[in-house]
């Protein structure tokens, strides 16, 4: 860990504390976090968390930069990893199938991995929620492995349905609403992974783990999986 | 109760308060009006909460008309307000008598105009917040995230007050073109030494590839030397540099994380400036200290009292 502090904006700091994506940073990054909104209590507006860093958007009217400063180092003294109070643990049901998931062909085919064996590789492993983001409720997890990993398409869909499960890069996520793409799709979770009416809203926080279930497809429809397949590419 | 009735609308007129904060370590972008700075006077103007909801006006095209006897606040850009024909200068609160109708006709000064209404605009709070986000189907009247659209009624809960006006001095000048504050960030160093220079020292145009996402802005390409960077969370005013060297300013809708270098951010006054700009104008960049930002911000939200 190489812990600084950075000006992003005028009432906006950031905590660097890692230079590379690891699932080690994880601990580590949930403890910082949580010190930080323990210091920072009302006079936190926002925490972004991301993979290597937590940005802070502190009150101005009620901090100086150098107050808010002040805190973040604090934060830093005697910090230890956060193995204890991990995040949740979700399984997500996923229905892996050609018809919503068309990018299972593309990756077995780079993999030269059967269908089955892609599936059983993408859920056969626990994945940690580093960060969400470009979407309420989309989180990006990892890593998968290094077989399964594809770049996004040349080409982003115009539109990708709700639950959608795809890979970029060694990361997974899952699209919350329907929204334009780029993931290489692999298969459809019937969870609600966003919901104005749920206590914390996002099903998945910074932090939390997941590990992927394959169902068949009458169990994706008795969860309420929406089976309508993927629109031809844009 | 319904006390204005919606007789012309755009995408681009939308129920607006702050902002959703609290939020956005679940994704959830910040929303709210572009232009803080005329959002917070034309609340003013009636003794609201200077985050109470009001309707943002983007370029025009909207019109009310009133149900009942309203009194009203404009404020911002002068987008051509007539009231039955007469004109309606900003900076004010006014009369819609019952059977009036209050049009915007097209933008003469600024881009985007602020009508507050006596206690603030009804809405349902979503996520903590009546800010419209489309893309997020968040907030506006109905929560759903849905542009004002002909038709709707709106209706508000206040007591009208006496008519005022904002005093010359502390009204916000959109003809000024006074170099836009930006805070430096951590990856300036990186760009080449003829980027830095051209940051301050050269004008930029602003794109006809604005919304509340961002502001492209045209210029001399910029080169970043650093290292690519992993994905991290960006401020309001953020102003990134992707490959193609044309910075984009990042407003009020912009994506919670994100990996583009930047060259910092602007301050909240220079992007309410910013947020005012049309097509075509020209803005320039001048560096400012984080400390001295913050002191000339306290200063100014000293106006509001």
């Amino acid at each position: 860990m190489n812990p600084r502090i950075e000006v992003v904006a005028l009432d906006c700091l950031m905590l660097r504390l890692f230079d590379e994506i690891a699932e080690a940073n994880m601990p580590w990054m949930l403890a910082a976090s949580e010190r930080l909104r323990a210091l920072f209590g009302e006079q936190l507006i926002d925490l972004v968390p991301s993979y290597t860093t937590l940005m802070v958007h502190y009150d101005l009217t009620a901090l100086s930069p150098s107050q808010a400063r002040e805190l973040i180092a604090e934060a830093l003294i005697d910090l230890s990893p956060n193995a204890r109070k991990a995040g949740q643990c979700h399984v997500l049901p996923v229905w892996y199938d050609l018809s919503v998931g068309p990018e299972l062909s593309l990756l077995a085919e780079r993999s030269g991995l059967a269908l089955e064996e892609v599936i059983r590789r993408h859920s056969g492993r626990e994945y940690q929620v580093f960060a969400l983001g470009f979407a309420p409720g989309f989180a990006f997890m990892g890593l998968v492995e290094e077989i399964l990993a594809a770049p996004r398409l040349n080409t982003p869909r115009k539109k990708v349905a709700a639950g959608s499960v795809g890979i970029a890069e060694r990361q997974t996520a899952a699209y919350p609403v329907v929204s334009p793409g780029g993931w290489n799709l692999i298969g459809r979770t019937p969870a609600k992974l966003f919901d104005r009416h749920r206590d914390g809203y996002s099903l998945m926080q910074p932090g939390d783990t997941v590990r992927f279930e394959a169902v068949s497809h009458a169990e994706f429809i008795n969860l309420g999986g929406d089976d309508t397949p993927l629109e031809a590419r844009a | 109760m319904s006390r204005l009735t919606i007789e012309a609308s755009t995408p681009l007129c939308l129920l607006q308060d702050a902002g959703r904060f609290g939020v956005r370590h679940l994704g959830v972008t910040q929303g709210g009006a572009a232009d803080w700075c005329s959002m917070s006077w034309a609340n003013w103007l009636l003794g609201n909460n200077l985050d109470a909801a009001v309707i943002e006006i983007t370029l025009g095209g909207f019109a009310v008309v009133a149900a009942e006897d309203c009194l009203l606040a404009l404020a911002g850009a002068d987008l051509g307000a007539q009231i039955d024909g007469q004109p309606l200068a900003p900076w004010r609160s006014f009369k819609l008598g019952k059977g009036q109708k209050l049009l915007f006709t097209q933008p003469l000064l600024g881009a985007r105009a602020y009508l507050a209404a006596p206690g603030g605009f009804d809405a349902p709070k979503v996520l903590g917040s009546r800010a419209t986000v489309v893309r997020e189907e968040l907030g506006g009247l109905d929560g759903m995230g849905l542009p004002l659209a002909k038709g709707a009624a709106l209706s508000y809960r206040g007591e009208a007050v006496l008519l005022r006006e904002v005093p010359l001095a502390l009204r916000p000048d959109l003809k000024a073109n006074a170099p836009l504050d930006l805070v430096l960030g951590a990856q300036i160093g990186q760009f080449s030494g003829q980027s830095l220079f051209d940051v301050f020292n050269t004008t930029w145009a602003v794109d006809s590839r604005a919304d509340r996402m961002g502001i492209r802005l045209l210029g001399s390409a910029l080169h970043y030397q650093g290292q690519p960077m992993i994905s991290e969370g960006i401020p309001l005013g953020a102003v990134q540099v992707p490959p193609d060297g044309q910075p984009i300013v990042l407003l009020n809708d912009r994506q919670t994380i994100g990996g583009y270098p930047r060259l910092g951010a602007l301050t909240p006054l220079a992007l309410a400036r910013l947020a005012q700009c049309l097509p075509g104008d020209r803005v320039r960049f001048t560096p400012v200290m984080q400390e001295r930002a913050w002191q000339t911000h306290l200063n100014y939200l000293k106006s509001y009292l």
